[in-house]
């Protein structure tokens, strides 16, 4: 079979181009709410983490937060996937993509709350007592001062979190969703061709990729532009 | 500008201790409104300790503040309220890098609902005047010099409309240049009539712009007394010594 053939057989035959479309489709979905519950979930567990060590107070989510990171990271994330899947949501059924946003965004929270953590770490100890001292309370200080100096430092890292999450989805498949690449491997069985699919797939996270690498870049030169002027 | 009897800041024993180190040992003094208190003493006679422990950014371990008649060092004690009224400049200028120079100086009256955007505009931009920095409003923190920086910070300070204000060394992170211009500016303070306690090394300053000179050495005030006094007759040994190693 000549290259256009092949090109014809694996996609246009039987719009098998459809696999690839909706696991797309259902790739985006995941990634899309995966990370914004792991940016919320991991600044909660930040903050509480960076509040005990800054002030002593909240002990016991402390020690709750710490157990979490523990356990997420120590542990692989298809198992994690799994357990989601077939533990936890054994008896209801929240439909696959759901679990998929719930194990992927709890994966992720735990490395968010780290990075977000040493983000607040870095900023320095003078510029949480000029706050205090001025009489803002330990909030304020928190969300005018030190948050928006955290962030702008952390930026890259939470864009590279992000990137590192897109790929894990490709594991979807093993809780029998269509992902992207379980939507290119259907093809695969369907045509016992593999070239054509799989380079098809890799091709489309790599545009992504390149496309929120260029996203994070823009918005980092965007923040560090406004401080020199 | 003369000093009042009215006692803004009363000390009585104040201790502070870091485990077994025990840095403040039992410190009294009173500071009246209208009073310019310079601090001085050997690095690590904890004389910045102390300044700290009067907005509480170091928490005393034992003896009490009275600010303005309330004991500040009660744990029920709403102490964001009463920094509001406690001014401090910092070494290190501490000024927000992520906001304007003019954002900087609105941001806390903003934030505690104290002024409306509009007011605090204004306040910044009259405070600046004051300052001697008008035309920096819409600059960054990264783009001033030292000397700058510092005045921006006494201004933002000032914005909070503050009874007394703590300076921790403030122009010891300063090119010498730059010392000057913010010297300057808490000598035009004082005149003004700001209650002021101040650690520095500046003796000059102690001299001329103090109204009382506290020598502090191993967590005790050793002595006490007017400038004039205090640099043409010191009483303590250590602060004799002290005082020909820097004069």
């Amino acid at each position: 079979m000549s290259l256009i053939e092949q090109f014809q057989f694996n996609f246009l035959d039987d719009s098998r181009w459809q696999f690839i479309v909706s696991g797309l489709k259902n790739t985006i979905i995941i990634t899309f709410f995966a990370v914004l519950l792991g940016i919320f979930l991991g600044f909660v567990i930040a903050i509480v983490r960076s509040t005990h060590d800054k002030t002593g107070k909240l002990k016991i989510l402390n020690v709750i937060c710490r157990v979490y990171l523990t356990v997420i990271r120590g542990t692989p994330t298809m198992v994690q996937l799994l357990i989601v899947y077939y533990v936890i949501f054994a008896t209801v059924d929240p439909g696959k993509i759901v679990v998929a946003i719930i194990a992927f965004g709890m994966n992720s929270a735990a490395y968010v709350a780290e990075i977000v953590r040493s983000g607040i770490m870095s900023i320095d100890q003078g510029q949480f007592e000029a706050g205090r001292s001025l009489g803002l309370n330990y909030t304020q200080t928190m969300t005018k001062i030190i948050l928006p100096q955290a962030v702008k430092n952390i930026l890259p890292a939470l864009g590279n979190e992000l990137i590192v999450l897109l790929k894990e989805t490709s594991i979807s498949g093993y809780i029998g969703l269509m992902d992207l690449t379980r939507g290119g491997d259907i093809i695969r069985s369907q045509t016992y061709s593999a070239l054509f699919p799989l380079l098809a797939v890799a091709a489309i996270y790599l545009i992504i990729v390149c496309f929120l690498t260029y996203l994070v870049g823009r918005l980092e030169r965007r923040l560090r532009t406004n401080e020199r002027k | 500008m003369s000093v009042s009897n009215e006692v803004l800041l009363d000390v009585q024993g104040l201790q502070k201790a870091y485990g077994s180190n025990q840095v403040l040992n039992g410190i009294t003094t009173q500071i009246r409104r209208g009073e310019v208190v310079a601090i001085i003493g050997p690095s690590g006679c904890g004389k910045s300790t102390f300044l700290r422990s009067l907005n509480l950014l170091e928490e005393p371990t034992g003896g009490k503040i009275l600010f303005e008649g309330t004991d500040i060092t009660d744990p029920k004690v709403d102490i964001n309220r009463h920094r509001q009224k406690i001014g401090m400049v910092f070494q290190q200028f501490n000024l927000f890098p992520h906001k304007t120079v003019k954002e900087n100086i609105m941001l806390a009256p903003v934030t505690l609902k104290l002024m409306s955007k509009e007011e605090a505009e204004k306040t910044a931009l009259e405070l600046l005047k004051r300052v001697g920095l008008p035309d920096k409003a819409d600059s960054y923190p990264d783009m001033l010099s030292g000397g700058q920086k510092q005045r921006i910070a006494i201004a933002r300070s000032l914005a909070m409309n503050p009874d007394v204000m703590l300076f921790d060394e403030p122009t010891s992170a300063l090119d010498p240049e730059m010392v000057g211009e913010v010297l300057e500016l808490m000598q035009e303070l004082a005149k003004s009539g700001m209650t002021m306690v101040v650690v520095t090394h500046e003796m000059g300053f102690a001299r001329e712009v103090a109204t009382r000179v506290l020598f502090i050495d191993e967590g005790k005030i050793q002595e006490e007394n007017s400038p004039k006094e205090f640099f043409a007759n010191p009483k303590n040994k250590r602060l004799q010594e002290f005082l020909s190693k820097t004069l």
